[in-house]
């Protein structure tokens, strides 16, 4: 048996499928940097929190992301056996506006950046594959988007359709759709001249075929790492916005909003200077680890995907 | 193309995204009933509803949107903003108040920033794959996940709550009291500037002083960016034949680095920084908020807070035209420097 031979069959013998051997190599890349495994693991703790939140921190009300809060001290209280993690200001309890927060924090992450891939990659796509006036209008369209600072424009955006997380969350897929259909379309623009589309194009296949059966699986990549990169900073954008007071309500489970409750507090008490370092610490902390989660776990998709660092 | 026609190409371009941007903000705008928009033309704060009413008719808000459109721009170019709640002034007032204490801030930040991430990311591919690397890699990382606010507050927590250093605000109240009295000149409304020229030494250091932690903020936060890519950059023209030639000629470490791969190198690093002024300014509205700063970035977020439309949409359409012009700066430096650019 040659020795290619045994690299296609395997050690078995048996014929394993290319697309099993490229997940299995891809696999083992993924897994042989530590940073990707850091990143994974922490999605995976939160997306476990996430699930179990009903389990971990039972409801109180109808409305689960209301955080139950026992009376309406303004002082913050340490850490205690009733309240694992403390409570905020106004005696909202800490620990489950966390846990529920964590799901606030997925759907909004998750909500947000499946729009963005669906309008940014069917304008991309668009605009790659047919060229011309139609490419030149969109393409002109996000240089407007690009042309305001993203907060800014968030900011004005939730002014005029009204505050809250549901206007959080459609602002930031009103926003953040250009920057795929850039990355697609530039992707694009380099498979459309490829050998294989001109094949399939000779061969009577049509427009939406060639789309969608060879030009897209063949450009999605770059747009994927982008999504994973973005969940992170649709995150920071959304907690920005609720910190600012410009998101949910006072109350809800939702990481910003728990930090914004915690800015009177950064002065501790004359004795003990760091008093309520609890309150601005912990709410703060969670929203890095995931957003770190997910830049880690982007880098290393990248990483792995990247055809150039590829195999070396 | 010569440099000339490329002028005029991006000047071209730079109108029509300006158009669009009015357009966006018209359209955001036009999300709010007439009863809100009316503000834009209310230049007082004494004003009833049935004058709200008055004022609807008169300046046509319930007209078709385009009709509307025409009549705002030529307001806006009249240089008629509205009155803003948030600063109890006209808007162009509330601007000229706060948009000093913004541009002095961004004026002594930036240079840390860029030179921060310049010095970082020429550090990282020149020790590459070493504990320095990893270090800056994990400095860049931190950069990009830490939310704004978080280590405003943490950094506030740290050095005023527990070491009760670097206060908040861009003043002291003794400083405050000076400037606003009759002997003091406020030649340039820049407090550092204004405190050199008058000779209050006093007001000088205390506005820097002040500077100091909103400006840690702003660095770690924008930093990242310009540290990654030049690195990256930086390992590219490492990788270059000329630096092989340069080496076989005798140059030492130093004068490679310096002179032939680092000025290379920063070539990708103009184009980034228009984006960061993007992430300045973004940061700048969280900064000033939680360093109890009073400019643009605290007018916008207090604007945003209490409905002050004619000062949110202004400020939007000011930060825009600032971003396109400096954006145009840019690309015009890069293709002055990389004539490659003016080809393609």
């Amino acid at each position: 048996m040659s020795s290619l031979e045994t690299k296609i069959t395997g050690a078995t013998g048996r014929a394993e499928h290319p697309r099993w051997q490229e997940f299995l190599f891809t696999t083992r890349r993924f897994l042989s940097n530590p940073l990707s495994v850091i990143g994974l693991t922490l999605i995976v703790f939160f997306g476990i929190i996430a699930i179990l939140a009903p389990v971990i921190e039972p409801p109180k009300y109808p409305d689960h992301y209301r955080i139950p809060h026992t009376g309406f001290r303004i002082e913050p209280t340490p850490p205690s056996a009733a309240h694992p993690l403390g409570t905020t200001q106004q005696q909202y309890d800490m620990l489950y506006g966390l846990v529920w927060g964590t799901r606030s924090a997925f759907m909004i992450g998750v909500l947000v950046v499946a729009a963005n891939l669906l309008i940014g990659v069917l304008l991309g796509a668009i605009a790659g594959y047919f060229g011309g006036t139609v490419d030149e209008i969109i393409m002109r369209i996000t240089d407007i988007f690009y042309a305001i600072p993203f907060l800014i424009m968030a900011m004005a955006l939730v002014v005029a359709i009204g505050r809250g997380l549901k206007a959080v969350v459609i602002v930031l897929i009103i926003l953040e759709w250009p920057s795929y259909t850039r990355v697609l379309r530039s992707d694009i623009l380099v498979t459309r001249g490829r050998d294989f589309i001109l094949a399939a194009r000779a061969s009577g296949a049509s427009h939406m075929r060639i789309i969608f059966t060879h030009i897209l699986p063949n450009a999605m990549y770059s747009v994927l790492i982008l999504a994973s990169l973005n969940i992170g900073t649709t995150i920071l954008t959304a907690a920005a916005l609720s910190f600012l007071g410009l998101g949910s309500e006072t109350g809800t489970a939702d990481w910003g909003q728990i930090v914004s409750l915690c800015r009177n507090w950064i002065v501790g008490a004359p004795g003990n200077r760091f008093a309520y370092w609890y309150t601005v610490f912990i709410p703060g902390f969670v929203i890095s680890l995931f957003v770190l989660g997910w830049n880690l776990l982007g880098d290393a998709v990248r990483d792995v995907f990247d055809p150039k660092m590829r195999r070396r | 193309m010569s440099l000339f026609a490329y002028i005029v190409r991006r000047l071209l371009l730079m109108v029509l995204v300006l158009v669009g941007v009015s357009i966006l903000v018209f359209t955001v705008m036009m999300l709010l009933p007439p009863g809100q928009r009316v503000s834009i033309y209310v230049t007082s704060e004494r004003v009833t509803p049935a004058m709200m009413d008055a004022l609807i008719a008169k300046y046509g808000l319930n007209d078709p949107a385009p009709v509307q459109y025409f009549r705002w721009i030529a307001q806006i170019l009249h240089g008629q903003f509205g009155y803003s709640v948030t600063a109890s002034a006209p808007v162009i007032s509330g601007f000229v108040e706060f948009f000093p204490v913004t541009l002095e801030l961004v004026l002594f930040a930036t240079p840390f920033i860029i030179l921060v991430g310049i010095a970082l990311g020429t550090l990282g591919a020149v020790k590459k794959d070493t504990a320095a690397d990893h270090m800056t890699r994990v400095f860049a990382i931190i950069g990009y996940s830490l939310p704004t606010f978080w280590l405003g507050l943490l950094l506030m927590m740290i050095f005023y709550g527990f070491g009760g250093i670097f206060p908040p605000g861009s003043l002291s109240n003794d400083a405050h009291g000076v400037v606003y009295s009759a002997a003091f000149h406020r030649y340039t409304h820049l407090l550092t500037l204004d405190g050199i020229l008058n000779w209050r030494w006093d007001v000088f250091w205390d506005a820097l002083y002040r500077m100091i932690l909103p400006t840690i903020n702003l660095v770690v936060i924008n930093s990242a960016l310009i540290m990654r890519l030049m690195r990256s950059s930086m390992l590219e023209s490492l990788g270059q034949d000329y630096m092989m030639t340069a080496r076989a000629k005798g140059a030492d470490n130093r004068t490679l680095y310096r002179v032939h791969a680092r000025r290379n190198a920063m070539l990708p690093v103009i184009t980034v920084s228009g984006l960061t002024f993007a992430g300045l300014m973004s940061g700048m509205v969280i900064t000033e908020t939680i360093f109890d700063r009073k400019g643009i970035g605290w007018w916008m977020a207090q604007a945003a807070i209490h409905l002050d439309v004619p000062a949110v949409m202004f400020n939007v359409l000011f930060l825009g035209v600032i971003y396109v012009v400096i954006n145009l700066i840019v690309d015009l430096i890069y293709a002055w420097v990389d004539p490659r650019v003016r080809l393609a």
